[in-house]
């Protein structure tokens, strides 16, 4: 929906690199360019002011105008920049004096909290911790209810008084419960609550009185727009919010906001929720946020989906079988089905870093609906057929081509790429006892 | 014989959403009003303007699209007095809204027949707090009304469709947690069709655009619907957090492309974001906003109007009317 700035860069240098010699005034046309960038993806347009203010003195310095490739260099610098901001070290949950270590979860409503206490409790469990869940949300309906399910689910126990108790006594006698019975750490779930809210943050504050918690994190939706710093630095005025939990970054936020807490607060960022599933929560790392802004791709994140996918010995199998050259149809059919449930085709190439202008025309040309064609041609064969796809003939394709309703055309060029593909893979197999890899890949890919 | 009534459009600014609105207005955007104030129309007029329209995360193209528009009409009509430059752009911005608003549908409920609420979102965006008043609103007209929990998937998101049933007083056709939410929404159209309900609202598990497996569920959801009754779910509503960026141009979108979104419903107007998105999702998808969502309570429900939605966010009180 949005061009990337890398895209951007490369076309805005590319119209410039024209004229030849670039002049302080193209560099502009590209800080243009960033600006704009950074603000559709949701970073305060007064970090992006002073960001756009900071890089535009480093291209300059760095002489971008010399560069044969001044969008790369650009981007480059963009790219460091945002680094910077962002921490390039991780910055860990903080240890207590003494124990239990106290974490307080705070938010907006919606932001992701009850989730992410129970994620954090599995996280710290793993590390060998004893953790207890306080339900101190008493204000949405069930909100208590749900931090106890997800205790159930991970067989984790919960603290809670029902609904008619006050949240600061709950908080109080949660404490004292953990000391009698040696839990540690203990992780309070608090109430969504408006930012603006006097008697609510108060609330929070007499908390954060009664138990001193060594961390308070601000658990903050990675699609947030414009109002995350205001929504932060309120947050972090009353209570000195010493982390962030980016959540939702499973979805394609370009995630601008987290950019602008940490800029405007010094905030760091301790952990990122990629998912539903209660262990899906992740330390932050700059970098790959980074990428994500400028939207440069994220082959991690393409990676990871993959794995999601497929399992370490079923991804050797397969190897195998390509290698002595037995990959056949039922892997093929195998495969596409993993690649069809990663995710439709082009989102699957924005991942891919520098794609994005090159495949635009690619993506007209394989088309999720090529995958269902192709489908729809493996599923009509017999288990035979897909096992020696090379011996199949007339009479079969004919048949084939009925069952999938298509043309019989449609089949023989289907089986005749097949053919070529797994010679491919032979000559692969050869180099690799060889032990050398083909410096030129014969893909021809769209 | 069919009775068909039509859903009530007020013509008066809505009192209530105004009054929802009113912490929301207290922000930064008087200051829209304020630019104005000064005695000329100068470049750092329109710069200023520019940055007011992005902070509240009306975007990039669009808050370049109106300030552009402005300096157009200024120039074509000779206009120097700062007053009626601010009366055109707010002119501007409820026109786009407009551009949407005239795409709702006019729905017309039918007697003997369900009309189905098909209720979506990402997660998090307040859709199970808004079915409540979605509830509390028919009821308002004197319509029976039942609620689904299809959201089987998030830890006790039953139980709190079940405290707002009891709350508004509906009934509420539920399962287990886990059960197929396809089972739930056929169980609850059947039994809405036994019980003769006006009204059927169904709530959905949060799911984000980028998950395509569960995309695909939310169009299995409304193919079920439809089976039972062809021409249900009459609406079928996308819920956006007004605190969103510009994602939530992304997630309306994607949503539409899934399941024919026929009205949106922007919530967490209570707070100070200013639900700029509401214009770029006017502008590049069309998507009617039909509802706003202003508090916590049931009541807490509006109907959208372009014109108080612009004075009471980016005019500020008192002015713009």
């Amino acid at each position: 929906m949005f061009e990337t700035l890398s895209d951007r860069l490369n076309d805005t240098f590319a119209k410039l690199g024209r004229k030849g010699r670039l002049t302080e005034k193209d560099v502009d046309e590209a800080m243009r360019d960033v600006r704009r960038a950074l603000l559709e993806a949701d970073v305060n347009f007064k970090v992006v002011k002073q960001f756009v203010a900071s890089v535009k003195e480093r291209a300059l310095g760095q002489d971008v105008m010399q560069s044969l490739t001044p969008a790369q260099t650009a981007i480059g610098i963009v790219n460091e920049e945002l680094i910077k901001i962002l921490g390039e070290e991780r910055v860990p949950l903080n240890t207590p004096d003494r124990p239990p270590q106290t974490i307080m979860m705070v938010g907006l409503q919606g932001s992701g909290k009850t989730t992410h206490t129970g994620k954090l409790a599995l996280h710290m469990r793993k590390q060998g911790r004893n953790p207890l869940m306080v339900a101190a949300d008493v204000y949405r309906p069930a909100a208590v209810n749900q931090l106890q399910a997800l205790g159930k689910q991970i067989d984790m126990p919960v603290y809670d008084e029902g609904t008619e108790s006050d949240p600061v006594d709950i908080a109080r006698n949660a404490m004292r419960f953990a000391q009698e019975r040696g839990f540690n750490p203990v992780i309070i779930d608090t109430a969504g609550r408006l930012q603006i809210d006097e008697r609510l943050m108060q609330e929070l504050v007499n908390i954060k009185e009664r138990v001193t918690p060594s961390d308070i994190l601000l658990v903050a939706d990675a699609m947030t727009g414009q109002e995350a710093v205001g929504v932060a630095e309120a947050f972090h005025d009353q209570l000195d919010v010493t982390g962030l939990v980016l959540t939702k970054m499973d979805g394609d936020a370009r995630g601008g906001a987290a950019l602008s807490i940490r800029a405007v607060t010094g905030v760091p960022i301790k952990f990122i929720g990629t998912g539903e599933k209660l262990d899906a929560l992740e330390p932050f790392y700059p970098d790959r946020l980074a990428s994500r802004i400028l939207g440069m791709g994220d082959v991690l994140s393409l990676i990871e989906r993959a794995q999601e996918q497929t399992t370490e010995e079923d991804a050797e199998r397969l190897q195998d079988r390509m290698m002595k050259g037995q990959f056949d149809l039922e892997d093929f059919l195998d495969q596409l089905q993993k690649i069809k449930s990663m995710g439709p085709l082009d989102q699957l190439l924005d991942m891919i870093p520098g794609l994005g202008a090159q495949m635009r025309q690619a993506r007209t040309q394989v088309s999720d609906d090529d995958y269902k064609r192709i489908e729809a041609i493996i599923q009509s064969m017999t288990p035979w057929e897909r096992r020696h796809p090379e011996r199949i003939s007339n009479s079969r394709r004919r048949r084939i081509a009925r069952g999938a309703g298509r043309d019989r055309q449609e089949v023989n060029q289907m089986l005749s790429q097949f053919k070529e593909m797994q010679k491919m893979m032979g000559q692969f197999g050869q180099m690799a006892k060889k032990g050398k890899m083909p410096k030129n890949l014969p893909f021809n890919f769209p | 014989m069919i009775l068909k009534r039509m859903f009530k459009r007020r013509q008066e600014p809505d009192v209530q959403m105004e009054q929802g609105l009113e912490k929301t207005r207290k922000g930064v955007f008087r200051e829209i009003t304020k630019l104005f104030d000064r005695a000329e129309l100068d470049d750092e007029l329109f710069e200023d303007l520019e940055m007011l329209l992005i902070q509240a995360d009306v975007g990039w193209d669009v808050s370049q699209q109106l300030v552009q528009e402005l300096q157009d009409r200024i120039q074509e009509d000779h206009i120097t007095n700062p007053a009626d430059a601010r009366e055109i752009l707010r002119l501007e911005m409820i026109k786009l809204l407009e551009l949407a608003t005239q795409n709702r549908k006019i729905k017309l409920l039918q007697r003997g027949v369900p009309f189905v609420i098909l209720v979506a979102g990402v997660n998090g965006t307040g859709k199970t707090t808004s079915i409540a008043k979605l509830a509390q609103y028919h009821k308002r007209f004197g319509r029976s009304v039942m609620l689904a929990a299809g959201d089987t998937f998030r830890a006790a998101a039953i139980d709190q469709i079940k405290v707002w049933g009891e709350r508004v007083d509906v009934p509420v056709v539920a399962h287990q947690q886990g059960a197929d939410p396809g089972a739930v929404v056929f169980d609850s159209v059947q039994s809405a069709q036994q019980r003769g309900v006006d009204v059927l609202i169904i709530d959905t598990a949060g799911r984000l655009q980028t998950k395509h497996n569960l995309m695909a569920e939310l169009q299995k959801l409304r193919k079920i619907i439809q089976k039972q009754i062809p021409e249900a779910p009459q609406e079928v509503i996308l819920v956006l957090d007004a605190t969103t960026g510009q994602n939530g141009l992304v997630q309306a979108a994607e949503f539409t492309k899934s399941v024919e979104i026929t009205d949106l419903m922007i919530t967490k107007l209570d707070g100070t974001a200013k639900g700029g998105i509401a214009f770029s999702v006017a502008k590049e998808i069309g998507t009617p906003i039909a509802y706003i969502g202003t508090g916590e309570r049931a009541t807490d429900l509006a109907e959208f109007n372009p014109e108080t939605y612009v004075d009471s966010l980016f005019f500020g009180e008192g002015e713009g009317f």
